[in-house]
């Protein structure tokens, strides 16, 4: 029974949660895997870009909201998501158009590049602060909880009690779908396969009849899908604040690093290793060993390697052992 | 003469505008507006050296200011005896198990051939380490941070003057970025980026929530000042016959006496901020113009030629006989140092310690406008970028009310998208670094003022 409630409660605290935050982690990652590995620069606006993604879509949940819409159970934040995208995609156009495509043309090298999106990030966190102003904002309306902690004890007569957030099961839902959907189009149609090509090598997909607006502007779009999707469900999960979003910008690179940048599947999986290290290594463990040692060898401290304070640190340090020892990514990076 | 012509006219425009916002707004904002683009300048001046001499690209500026900040507070603060009594043992006990560490990891380094083993070993000390460090420091801190814990609970400092801390914060982050180039610098480019800046992120971390060292968000205030302070001034004789006489001509208009006493100490209050300003403005120039003086003896030196040539051909460079990698560890350390010393001037101006206030945004991104901006690779260039980018910063609100007042003239005060845009007024600075960069970027991306090398 005590092993049952430590499982339990490793579940409750780490599993669930770390699930959650590396599917959003993963989403972002994935964007800026792709827009490094076909367009070729590392993109700072990727927060800014993700919260301009989800304050349209906050803003058509209200509206949504107004005119008295719902999906039940589920937040109206979903049914804003497609009308989030095309505005997001929109955008991401225009800029595409005014901004980096000059840069795209003239084979400028990628630093400019990257200070070229710094620009696009200053002036997206203007639009998005002048629109919908700085403060946090919570959008989550529906069904909170699929199963409450109290709930999960009286139904299994544990102590521990598992509470699995409905935004939880979303996140993961939506992930997998997103993900699977994305490696189908990136593996098996002739777009993606295109896309992989120009990836690869850019002489040789032009050489080979590919053609290279098309297959920016497709980036473009996948990008707007999984900045808004991957903005909306951590704005669900958590809440919405442009300065926070601005900020994981920082998990979401080192994701994308430790993958191995360029590569999606090593993005999505970067996600996790970076959620599950940052909860893993700063939970406080002193519950767990209660249940599983015997009661003479319980712990006095709170069996804690580091203060939660210090969750940001231990991914940008894994970043930095991964970049030290295996500049490349866990999973060799630009190929695509 | 001819050649400078540009320099000359936009640092005439530029003293001229900040001149404008004292006749028109107060010399008090003017000079805050100066000082700040003095200490921007310093800071622009080390991320140039990096960038502009060396194609360095270096996010991490955040952490090398918090860290020269760190330094002010270190110098600056008396020592905390009943904290020292309490936890200093352990702490300094750590310190030298951190030193320990690292000799052991660097002797199997240097013993050891490269292998799993090796790199199991090295793995196997730092976590040990990490774990007794833990055990010996964590009571130590407990303690530390128990003393007096609303006033104190950190271990102070040495009591020096503050002036000191410039230079220490120098090698405190020139420290840091030795390590950093150590590790980071043979990555590329865009890696390099953003390596550097999630390692000022730890920093940031590390300052924010070690409080035994920093108090963390509970901030360092009433810190030393090296220029007098208003209140002793306001009572001291000359300055009062100064400003007396500053303003004779004011005060002669004001016929009634107890009226003419009271505008006299309203000029008084008013000239003693604006005088402690101004010793602050001097100290800063004679910072930035020595460091002026050094960055262009350096550009113009044979190794300011080797730092060019490293930038435009690394392989080349290489072939030659230059050591890049070395050159670009030294030239890193360099203008990491001098980003430190702007960190250490920041706190020394505002007398205190925020280490919430460290962002990305404000202290990397907003620094690398100005590079970009100002002109990278021209050390007027990167000096003028820091005034008319913080001055564009400071004067944007302004500006954009000014703006949102004239677009929507023809709308009601009450009108739902005037208040909404009145409202949102302050970011529209963002907006304007953000289209300002951009427009930098493309129409003229060597900057304002470009780099200029003669060859004779």
């Amino acid at each position: 029974m005590d092993f049952l409630n430590a499982l339990i409660l490793l579940l409750n605290y780490i599993f669930v949660p770390a699930l959650a935050y590396g599917s959003q982690l993963a989403i972002g990652a994935i964007f800026v895997t792709l827009i490094y590995g076909i367009l070729r620069f590392a993109n700072f606006a990727t927060g800014d870009m993700m919260s301009f993604g989800t304050m349209v879509a906050i803003l058509f949940t209200w509206y949504f909201q107004s005119l008295g819409l719902s999906l039940g159970f589920l937040p109206t934040a979903l049914l804003a998501i497609p009308f989030a995208i095309l505005f997001m995609g929109l955008y991401m156009l225009i800029i595409d158009k005014f901004v980096f495509k000059y840069y795209r043309l003239n084979k400028s090298p990628p630093v400019q590049l990257a200070m070229v999106s710094i620009g696009v990030m200053f002036v997206t966190q203007a639009v998005v602060r002048i629109i919908i102003g700085p403060s946090d904002r919570r959008f989550f309306d529906g069904e909170k909880f699929l199963i409450r902690a109290s709930e999960f004890k009286e139904m299994t007569g544990l102590n521990e009690g598992l509470a699995i957030k409905s935004t939880q099961v979303i996140t993961i839902v939506v992930t997998i779908i997103l993900v699977s959907t994305l490696f189908w189009f990136l593996n098996k149609t002739k777009t993606g396969k295109s896309m992989r090509a120009y990836s690869d090598n850019e002489d040789l997909a032009l050489l080979s009849g590919i053609d290279p607006k098309k297959i920016v502007m497709i980036t473009w779009m996948i990008a707007a899908i999984l900045a808004t999707i991957g903005g909306v469900l951590y704005g669900l999960d958590k809440s919405f604040k442009p300065f926070t979003y601005f900020n994981n910008m920082l998990p979401i690179f080192a994701a994308a690093i430790v993958g191995g940048i360029g590569n999606p599947f090593g993005a999505f999986l970067g996600g996790y290793v970076i959620a599950f290290s940052e909860i893993l290594l700063t939970y406080a463990y002193k519950k767990f060993f209660m249940y599983v040692l015997p009661e003479s060898m319980e712990p006095g401290g709170l069996i804690q390697l580091l203060s939660t304070d210090y969750k940001f640190a231990v991914s940008f340090s894994i970043l930095v052992i991964v970049l030290l020892y295996r500049p490349s990514g866990i999973f060799k990076g630009k190929i695509l | 003469m001819r050649k400078n012509l540009n320099v000359i006219a936009a640092y005439s425009i530029m003293m001229g505008l900040i001149i404008l916002v004292g006749i028109f707004q107060s010399w008090n904002i003017a000079l805050s507006i100066f000082n700040l683009c003095l200490i921007s300048a310093v800071m622009t001046m080390g991320a140039n050296i990096q960038w502009g001499y060396a194609g360095l690209i270096n996010f991490g500026i955040m952490g090398f200011t918090a860290l020269g900040g760190l330094a002010a507070v270190l110098i600056s603060v008396n020592p905390v005896q009943e904290a020292w009594s309490a936890g200093g043992t352990n702490i300094l006990l750590s310190l030298f198990l951190i030193i320990g560490i690292v000799l052991a990891v660097r002797f199997v380094l240097k013993r050891y051939q490269k292998s799993k083993i090796r790199n199991y070993v090295i793995a196997a000390i730092i976590i040990l380490g990490v774990i007794i460090i833990r055990l010996v420091s964590e009571p130590g801190i407990e303690a530390i941070e128990e003393v007096n814990p609303a006033r104190t609970g950190f271990l102070g400092g040495l009591g020096l003057p503050i002036i000191f801390s410039w230079i220490v914060g120098a090698f405190f982050a020139g420290g840091l970025a030795f390590v950093i180039g150590k590790v980071a610098l043979g990555l590329r480019a865009d890696y390099l980026a953003i390596a550097t800046l999630l390692i000022s992120e730890i920093v940031i971390a590390i300052i924010k929530h070690e409080d035994w060292l920093t108090r963390g968000v509970k901030n360092v205030i009433g810190l030393k000042r090296p220029a007098p302070y208003e209140v002793n001034l306001q009572e001291t004789e000359w300055f009062i016959n100064l400003v007396e006489k500053f303003n004779s001509g004011k005060l002669a208009l004001i016929s009634d006496l107890s009226e003419r006493q009271e505008a006299l100490n309203q000029f008084v209050i008013e000239g003693s901020s604006v005088f402690v300003k101004l010793c602050y403005s001097g100290l800063f120039l004679v910072v930035v113009i020595i460091l002026l003086i050094l960055t262009q003896k350096a550009l113009y030196s044979p190794w300011g030629r080797m730092m060019r040539a490293i930038r435009d051909n690394e392989e080349a460079a290489n072939a030659m006989g230059k050591n890049v990698v070395k050159q670009h560890l030294l030239i890193f350390v360099l203008g990491s140092a001098i980003v430190g010393i702007a960190g250490a001037m920041l706190v020394t101006q505002d007398g205190l310690f925020t280490p919430g206030s460290y962002r990305p945004l404000r202290y990397t991104f907003l620094i690398w406008v100005m590079v970009i901006v100002g002109g990278s690779g021209n050390n007027f260039g990167a000096i003028l970028g820091g005034f008319v980018v913080w001055f564009l910063w400071i004067e944007a609100a302004p500006i954009g009310l000014y703006l949102v007042n004239l677009t929507t003239a023809g709308l009601e005060d009450t009108h739902f998208l005037k208040v909404h845009l009145i409202e949102s007024v302050p970011y529209f600075r963002f907006l304007m670094m953000g289209i300002g960069l951009l427009l930098i970027m493309r129409y003229r991306p060597k900057g304002i003022l470009p780099e200029k090398i003669e060859i004779k």
